[in-house]
């Protein structure tokens, strides 16, 4: 029932930012009703579950990102001058780095940082850690993405 | 009031010009790296910088905070799915028996496919 409810009101807020309707009375009955009723279809899914609604990571997620947004700045500098060198200088390798996110969201919530961070994508979710490629000898810092992990194992567990 | 509209066209206008460049150095790196995973990484910076840059100096210019809200959508929606994207690109070129170059020789692993 509470995540039927959070849903509730992320939709509505979705609803109410996008269309920008404060005050049509009509219109937001509407959307009231609409909002309803896709809960409900969700709900009658069966999809509403701690993958459809991570509340396990909130509010912890957004001083991540935030610090994620650091890290994607400096690889983007990084990957920018390889792409633009006269003569690049690549060394891409393949390397394991481990997991240790619990949940299903932790695990994407890591496996998604990495990818977006340039110059390392994760290629495959392993039992024994992520198989991750990366660009250069320096941009592939097994000890940075292990720091990543921990970020992440620990946004995770404060709820 | 006019000095804080010149900051704010100034600010943006940096950010689109930035932003743009790196749409275009991500484009330039994926013509210029040698295999799929290394341009992969080219796309990635597209992806983030490029697209989020432009985003925020289009946030600058947004008449109402409305629309800044819906730009953020589309920032945040961006920054959930270009990764996914990008992993199920690596993914399948990876379990289909494509190897990626390694070292710095840049020589494929095996038979080279």
């Amino acid at each position: 029932m509470g995540r039927f409810i959070i849903l509730v009101l992320v939709l509505a807020a979705i609803w109410l930012l996008l269309s920008g309707y404060f005050d049509k009375p009509l219109l937001l009955v509407f959307g009231t009703v609409s909002v309803l009723v896709s809960a409900w279809f969700a709900h009658r899914a069966g999809v509403l579950d701690s993958e459809s609604i991570p509340g396990g990571i909130f509010p912890g997620v957004f001083g991540y990102m935030i610090w994620l947004s650091g890290e994607i700045g400096k690889a983007n500098i990084e990957v920018a001058r390889h792409a633009l060198a006269v003569e690049p200088k690549l060394s891409p390798k393949l390397f394991l780095v481990p997991n240790p996110a619990e949940t299903t969201v932790g695990q994407v919530v890591l496996a998604n940082s990495i990818t977006l961070t340039p110059g390392t994508v994760s290629v495959d979710l392993r039992e024994d850690g992520i198989l991750v490629h990366g660009l250069t000898e320096e941009l592939s810092d097994v000890e940075a993405i292990t720091d990543m992990g921990k970020r992440v194992a620990k946004i995770e567990r404060r709820r | 009031m006019e000095h804080l509209d010149l900051i704010r066209d100034i600010a943006s206008w940096v950010l689109f010009l930035v932003g743009g460049a790196m749409v275009v150095i991500g484009a330039v790196g994926l013509v210029r790296f040698p295999d799929f995973f290394t341009r992969l990484h080219a796309a990635g910076v597209t992806d983030t910088a490029g697209a989020e840059l432009i985003i925020i100096g289009m946030m600058l210019q947004s008449p109402s905070w409305l629309q800044v809200a819906k730009l953020g959508f589309i920032g945040v929606f961006l920054l959930l799915t270009s990764p996914v994207a990008t992993h199920a690109l690596a993914h399948a070129a990876w379990m289909t028996g494509f190897k990626p170059m390694q070292g710095t020789d840049l020589r494929y692993d095996g038979d080279g496919k």
